[in-house]
């Protein structure tokens, strides 16, 4: 058992904070990688059903970049650990 | 080359010639030797004698070292084959570089070792694990990347060959680099069936 404190602290104002906007996982076009390689590797990195795999694949390659995945950070730099390790061009940033 | 095609067991197999098996050795040797060597922009460490201890001691230095985080490879191929992973914030992307460069190495490397081991030296028959597989397109693709940055290939492959003289020392380098996509091409379709 335990006792309430007499008395409680007031949180600061500095430490009231709006939650963080997500992290996302960018794929960015490359003229090298085939389009069935990345579709493959959406696929068997992130789990995703085949059409979902293949319209991020078009997206990235006809828009220049797709976000691939989004949420903690942490998670975010374990994609683009395990992307450049299949050789895809991609990057991480906060969204706005 | 016989390309690849789904085996009973859930891997993959192909027939490969002595010639093919003999170029793509020498095409995965220097990919290796990329991902071997030192870090670029990095002091160097006269002080440790002993080669064996670098990697432990870099790992440590990685983990504890508070000096300047890793810069981008000057080298486009390195670059290409380790990329930033922050776009537009070079602090950040330095301190990922630090943390994660050297097990992208290694992971690169191995990719490339399991294609070496699972080669037969005379060429012949193939035979390849899923995961196995996984590491040969690895492989592959770091080759085509590398490739990629030298012959500054664009999505108009076909076109650029077509458009070299025939007797541009390019030539041989474009047709492997489409061989090349050609297997991985293969490969991919062999384990998504």
């Amino acid at each position: 058992m335990s006792v309430a404190p007499a008395e409680v602290d007031q949180p600061r104002i500095e430490d009231i904070s709006v939650p963080d906007k997500p992290w996302l996982t960018i794929v960015w076009n490359d003229p090298v990688n085939l389009m069935s390689y990345v579709t493959y590797v959406f696929e068997h990195v992130f789990g995703y059903p085949r059409p979902k795999a293949e319209k991020l694949m078009l997206d990235v390659h006809h828009k220049g970049k797709a976000v691939v995945a989004s949420g903690a950070r942490e998670a975010m730099e374990r994609n683009v650990e395990v992307l450049h390790g299949y050789g895809l061009w991609a990057t991480i940033r906060q969204d706005t | 080359m016989e390309i690849f095609r789904p085996a009973k067991d859930g891997g993959v197999s192909a027939w490969i010639s002595a010639g093919e098996a003999t170029l793509l050795r020498t095409l995965v040797l220097p990919v290796m030797d990329l991902m071997a060597g030192d870090r670029e922009d990095q002091p160097q460490r006269g002080v440790i004698e002993d080669q064996s201890q670098r990697g432990v001691i870099d790992e440590l230095e990685a983990l504890f070292n508070e000096g300047p985080a890793p810069q981008t490879p000057t080298d486009p191929v390195l670059a290409r084959l380790l990329p930033d992973a922050y776009r537009d914030d070079p602090e950040a992307a330095g301190e990922f570089r630090k943390y994660t460069e050297s097990s992208l190495r290694e992971a690169k490397k191995y990719f490339a070792q399991t294609l070496l081991d699972t080669l037969p030296e005379d060429g012949g028959r193939v035979k390849l694990t899923g995961d196995q597989a996984r590491d040969w397109m690895r492989a592959l693709n770091d080759v085509r990347l590398a490739f990629g940055v030298r012959l500054e290939v664009t999505e108009e492959f076909e076109a650029q060959l077509s458009a070299l003289d025939p007797e541009d020392p390019r030539v041989a380098a474009f047709e492997v680099y489409g061989w090349l996509g050609a297997v991985q091409e293969s490969l991919v379709r062999a384990l998504d069936r």
